[in-house]
């Protein structure tokens, strides 16, 4: 049985987490992936009485979206990695490791988001007929 | 008073893997930690990109050696719940029993590194003396002694005969005796309970507050434990979480030591209730869609998300240690404390930087 995930958007993402916090559940992490195209999901997930709650914010790679943080002080980890695997910047973040949680400060790709390196090659591709027309 | 920041590992006597804190002290207290990871980073997830679903498994149970099969468990269990996949009740009692053991040889270990960190050289040693029993068991039942591989989807490899459950419930009444002996050293020795009774102490609100997970949540008086969602046979067995109320460093060895007993209890339970039949489930087909997996390691709550897409390689895998959800409580718990007591506190949320560096 898939598990059932509640879509918001970066406007209500820290609304309805705060909700969650009031109602009682538990931060327990996030997850990224990929999602096709130039996008990314970020899935948020809450414990309470071992049920789980799950909400799904879809983004723009490199895009920049609202810190959990200073509602659940704990997502400033996993916050903090996402950044550093996906690119993604999370803005009002409580710990800010600026993209050196996991990575050296001269890395400038994000080495989980396959996204960016396919644009790079379509780039290329797109480039190299424009080349030999000329 | 002037501000100093010292740092704490990534190399120190009493880590065994590299955790990076940098404490700022006044007066020799503890006013601020800032950590820092990614010295080990592996980056393991990605290899769902190489290797196939099944092949999988053989990953996962390296994100960290000491709980491998519940790192297995977890993973097959969501592969199988999005295939439909219905294991037979037997294999299900098969990985709640290696589950278990794995349980008992992970809080030995800890056991034994908690008295080692406070300088108790020989209950560190009785600890791992009898560890070795533990996994002289694994070894016997599955043939191997940490990494143990019986884990597949839909089941398991290996079988146990009924002799082989007898001979594992009398080693396990062996590692019982010994470890009652070493009970009134561990919980009532003077200079144990000196340097564990209020350190490091994490109240039940603030151990929610900031996600604790597993024996540092229990400690605090939380009575979570992924094992009452009642998944391999664990819902055909009799437990209740083992809970203390106090939040300190002596709470948490001594809901670990509670356990150890409660998982040889779990273990004699599945021999007694072990069903016959078949331990694999045959299948065909890729998985498709997306699952969350939860189960119980000795460290607390292990975390799965699992996106396939009819692919042989999953399109994502996303692991979320025990560990790793503890080092915001451990944030909370050193504020306040002596810098002496900085490794007594780090060791008693047992952190596995392996398991954190995926």
């Amino acid at each position: 049985m898939q598990p059932e995930i509640i879509s918001v958007s970066a406007d209500t993402l820290v609304g309805e987490v705060a909700r969650a916090k009031f109602e009682g559940f538990r931060f327990v992490t996030l997850s990224c992936t990929e999602s096709g195209g130039d996008s990314v999901d970020i899935l948020y997930h809450f414990d309470k009485d071992l049920r789980l709650k799950h909400l799904r914010l879809s983004v723009l790679k490199c895009s920049t979206v609202p810190s959990i943080s200073a509602v659940y002080f704990a997502a400033f980890l996993v916050e903090n990695e996402i950044q550093d695997l996906f690119g993604v910047r999370f803005e009002g973040l409580v710990v800010d490791y600026e993209r050196t949680l996991y990575l050296d400060p001269e890395v400038a790709f994000a080495p989980f988001c396959t996204v960016g390196a396919q644009n790079s090659n379509r780039e290329q591709t797109v480039t190299q007929p424009g080349t030999a027309d000329s | 008073m002037l501000k100093t920041i010292i740092p704490f590992g990534p190399q120190h006597p009493v880590l065994p893997e590299p955790l990076h804190l940098k404490l700022t002290v006044e007066d020799e207290i503890i006013t601020g930690v800032f950590p820092a990871l990614g010295f080990v980073h592996r980056g393991l997830e990605q290899l769902v990109h190489i290797r196939d679903f099944q092949q999988m498994i053989q990953v996962v149970e390296r994100v960290c050696g000491i709980c491998s099969m519940i790192h297995a468990t977890c993973y097959c269990q969501g592969i199988e719940a999005l295939m439909e996949i219905d294991p037979p009740p037997r294999a299900k009692f098969l990985r709640t029993l290696w589950c278990e053991v794995h349980r008992i040889q992970s809080h030995l270990l800890w056991l034994g590194l908690f008295a080692d960190c406070f300088g108790f050289e020989s209950l560190f040693m009785q600890f791992w003396k009898i560890r070795e029993k533990v996994l002289d068991i694994n070894e016997a039942t599955t043939g191997n002694r940490v990494i143990v591989s019986v884990n597949v989807i839909g089941g398991v490899r290996r079988d146990l005969s009924t002799e082989q459950m007898q001979w594992t419930c009398s080693e396990l009444s062996w590692v019982q005796n010994e470890i009652a002996c070493l009970k009134a050293t561990l919980l009532s020795d003077y200079t144990v309970k000196k340097r564990t009774v209020g350190k490091g102490v994490l109240s039940k609100d603030k151990a929610f507050e900031l996600g604790a997970v597993g024996p540092t949540a229990r400690a605090s008086g939380i009575a979570q434990d992924m094992r009452l969602l009642g998944y391999s046979a664990l819902d055909q067995l009799d437990f209740e979480p083992v809970v203390e109320t106090d939040g300190d460093c002596y709470a948490r060895s001594k809901v670990r030591f509670q356990e150890v007993l409660q998982s040889i209890d779990l273990i004699r339970q599945a021999v007694s209730r072990m069903p016959a039949g078949e331990i694999r489930t045959k299948f065909k087909g890729r998985p498709a869609g997306e699952m969350f997996v939860r189960v119980e390691q000795p460290r607390g709550e292990l975390f799965y998300y699992i996106k396939a897409n009819g692919t042989k390689h999953l399109e994502r895998l996303r692991i979320r240690t025990p560990t790793f959800a503890n080092i915001p409580a451990l944030l909370g718990m050193l504020p306040g404390m002596w810098l002496s007591d900085v490794p007594v506190v780090v060791l008693s949320i047992d952190p596995c930087i392996s398991c954190t560096e995926r």
